[in-house]
C-alpha cells in the first residue's frame, strides 16, 4: 500500500475534503470549463485577471480526490502570479507527473505541489491531476471549454 | 417461482465447481500488484476460456483464408467454420434461420446497422422513436443522429428510483406515430432486467418493431428471440467470453429483406456494373468486406463452451454472487447501491458517501480487483440519480464468494483511507 499512501497523502485528502477557493468568483473576468469525458469529472475555473496577473481565482465542480485537491492547491499556488509564471508552473507540474522532472534534484517552483509526485505511479490518474491546470490555461487564453481524455 | 429458484440454487451448490471452471480461463491465473487478480469488470468485457483461444489459434494456424470466394481448399475450410459459427448463434438465440443472424463487430455496430438500414429508410419527419432512460450511449446516439437527420422525435421511457422502467408511461408513449422501440434487455449501469416480452407485445399492438440491446443479457441468461418475438436483437462477443470484434444483430428475415444494406463493398453484392448493383441475399447483404473471421469463429466456440458448462447453472451461480455481494456491500456504512430493481442481473453499481468512484477504483486496483469506475457510457442514468459516476462490480460464473469477501474488505479499507 506504499504507493497508495504516496498518492493519497493527508494533505491531498484534506484539500479534497475542504477544497480552498471552492466557490464562484463574483469579480471573475475570465472563466473556463474543463471536462474529462472518460470519467465525467467536470470543473469550472474563475479568474480575475488584472495586468496579466492572476489577482484572484476560484473553482467549482465535481471530481475525484486527486482532481479536486489538485484544483484546490492550484488556486493557492497561482494567486498573485503573472501569466508567464503560471504557465511555467503548469509546465513543471506536468513534467513532474509524467516523470520528466525530478522535483527533488532539479531547481523548480513547485513548492507544495510536489506532493502530487506520487500520481506518476498511476498513469491513468495524471489527467485527474492536470484537469484544473488545463482549464486554468484555457481561461487564461480565453478558451471556454477544454476536455482531457 | 421462489421455490423454483431455490431448487436451482441447491442443485448448483452441488454441481457448480467454480475452481474447475476458473481453470478454463488462463487470464485469471495472474497477480496484479502482487495480489491474485479479482476480475469484476465482466459487464465491460469478459474473459476468454482456453478452448476459445485454441479455436482462434487453430483457425489462424490451419484454416485462415478469405471466406465466400476462393474455390480452393482453405477458403472452403474458412467458410465452413464461419458459417458453422452462424449456425451455432442461430441455435443459441433460437432464430428461425441462420441467415437472420448478421455478423457485426459488436452491439454498437448492430444497432447502427438497424439505424441505417431500417431507420433511414422507414422513419421520417415527426415519426417517433422510443428508447428508455437506462440506455447505453450505443442505444441513444444512433437514434439521436437519425432524429436530427429526419426530423423525427426521440421519446424516453422514464424509470423509478429503484431503476425500473415505468411501464404505464411506456404504454402512454406508444401511438400511431411511433415507428420503432429500442430498449435494453439488461441495464449495464444498474443491472435491471427489463420485462421486454411484455414491452414487445405492447409495441406490436401498434405494429411497431422492437430492437433489443442484448449486450448484457446474451452472456447471462437464456434468450429465445422467437419466444420474445423481438424484431431485432443485438449482442457482443467480447462480453460473452469470445474475442473482441465479434457480435451479432439478429433481425426477422422479412424486415432484413426490406431494409437497405448497411455498408457497400465486396461480398454484399450479386452483380455490379457502373449503372446498377444488385445486392446479395441474406445474410451477405449486410456483411460487406472481409469480416473478423477468427473472432466470429471464436464466438461460436464460446457458445459451445457456455452450453458445455450449463447455462442455467452458470446463471444461478451469478445470481447467488449478486445476492451475496449486495448483502455484503449494503452492510457497510456509507455504501449505497445504485439500481435496486426487483429483477437484476449480476451487475452491482455502488457509491460511497464523499468518495469519488475513481478513487475507489484506484484503491481496489491496488488490491488486484478490477471494477469499472465511471459513467458506464450511460450518462443519462447518472443524471437520473444525480451522481457523477459509480463504481461497478459485475460478476461472471467464474467469480467466487471469496472474491466478493475481498471486495467488501477493500471497500472498508477505502472508507478507512478517506476517514
Amino acid at each position: 500500500m506504499s504507493e497508495l499512501s504516496e498518492l493519497y497523502q493527508q494533505v491531498i485528502l484534506d484539500h479534497n475534503k475542504k477544497p480552498r477557493n471552492f466557490r464562484k468568483l463574483d469579480t471573475a473576468n475570465r472563466t473556463a470549463e474543463g471536462y474529462n469525458p472518460l470519467c465525467g469529472d467536470h470543473l469550472s475555473v474563475y479568474l480575475d485577471v488584472e495586468d496579466d496577473r492572476v489577482k484572484d481565482i476560484s473553482f467549482e465542480g465535481s471530481g475525484c480526490a486527486i482532481s479536486k485537491a489538485s484544483a484546490s492547491m492550484m488556486t493557492k499556488a497561482v494567486k498573485g502570479k503573472s501569466r508567464g509564471d503560471v504557465e511555467g508552473l503548469f509546465s513543471e507540474f506536468h513534467k513532474m507527473l509524467i516523470g520528466e522532472l525530478d522535483e527533488e534534484n532539479t531547481p523548480n517552483h513547485l513548492g507544495s505541489l510536489k506532493i502530487f509526485a506520487g500520481v506518476r505511479e498511476f498513469p491513468v490518474r495524471v489527467k485527474c491531476a492536470t484537469l484544473a491546470w488545463h482549464t486554468l490555461h484555457a481561461a487564461l487564453n480565453n478558451e471556454e471549454l477544454v476536455s482531457t481524455e | 417461482m421462489l421455490a423454483e429458484a431455490k431448487t436451482i440454487q441447491e442443485a448448483t451448490s452441488v454441481a457448480w465447481d467454480v475452481e474447475r471452471i476458473r481453470a478454463d480461463f488462463p487470464v485469471l491465473r495472474q497477480t496484479v500488484n502482487g495480489k491474485p487478480l479479482i476480475y469484476l469488470d465482466n459487464a465491460a468485457s469478459s474473459q476468454v476460456p482456453q478452448v476459445v483461444i485454441e479455436r482462434g489459434s487453430m483457425y489462424l494456424e490451419q484454416e485462415h483464408s478469405n471466406i465466400h470466394r476462393g474455390v480452393h481448399y482453405l477458403s472452403q475450410k474458412a467458410t465452413t467454420a464461419y458459417e458453422g459459427a452462424r449456425e451455432t448463434v442461430k441455435r443459441f438465440i433460437n432464430a428461425r434461420e441462420a441467415k437472420e443472424c448478421i455478423f457485426v463487430r459488436g452491439t454498437t455496430e448492430g444497432i447502427n446497422l438497424v439505424m441505417h438500414g431500417y431507420g433511414r429508410k422507414f422513419i421520417g419527419a415527426e415519426d417517433e422513436i422510443i428508447i428508455s432512460a437506462m440506455e447505453h450511449h450505443a442505444n441513444i446516439v444512433p437514434w439521436q443522429m437519425l432524429c436530427e437527420e429526419k426530423g423525427a422525435v426521440l421519446r424516453v421511457i422514464p424509470m423509478n428510483d429503484a431503476g425500473e422502467l415505468i411501464l404505464d408511461e411506456y404504454e402512454g408513449l406508444l401511438n400511431e406515430r411511433t415507428k420503432l422501440v429500442a430498449v435494453t434487455h439488461v441495464s449495464n449501469a444498474l443491472g435491471t432486467i427489463n420485462p421486454i416480452k411484455r414491452m414487445i407485445e405492447s409495441a406490436h399492438k401498434y405494429g411497431v418493431p422492437v430492437l433489443i440491446d442484448g449486450a448484457q443479457s446474451a452472456p447471462h441468461m437464456l434468450v429465445d428471440v422467437q419466444d420474445l418475438d423481438c424484431d431485432f436483437y443485438a449482442f457482443s462477443g467480447h462480453k460473452m467470453f469470445a474475442p473482441t470484434g465479434s457480435g451479432v444483430i439478429y433481425g426477422k428475415g422479412a424486415l432484413l429483406e426490406k431494409m437497405n444494406p448497411f455498408q457497400g463493398g465486396g461480398d454484399m453484392i450479386k452483380t455490379v456494373t457502373f449503372e446498377k448493383t444488385t445486392y446479395a441475399d441474406l445474410p451477405n447483404k449486410f456483411e460487406a468486406g472481409t469480416p473478423a473471421i477468427a473472432s466470429q469463429i471464436g464466438l461460436g466456440a464460446a457458445i459451445d463452451y457456455l452450453n458445455s458448462i450449463g447455462r442455467e447453472q452458470a446463471e444461478a451461480h451469478e445470481r447467488e454472487l449478486l445476492r451475496y455481494a449486495t448483502e455484503r456491500l449494503s452492510a457497510i456504512e456509507g455504501v449505497r447501491i445504485i439500481g435496486t430493481a426487483r429483477e437484476k442481473a449480476s451487475v452491482l453499481s455502488f457509491i460511497i458517501d464523499e468518495i469519488h468512484p475513481h478513487d475507489i477504483g484506484t484503491i481496489l486496483d491496488q488490491e488486484g480487483i478490477a471494477v469499472r469506475a465511471g459513467h458506464h457510457c450511460a450518462q443519462p442514468v447518472m443524471q437520473r440519480f444525480n451522481i457523477p459516476a459509480t463504481a461497478r462490480a459485475s460478476f461472471a460464473f467464474y467469480n467466487t464468494k471469496e472474491e466478493v469477501d475481498v471486495l467488501a474488505r477493500t471497500v472498508e479499507k477505502v472508507i478507512d483511507i478517506f476517514g
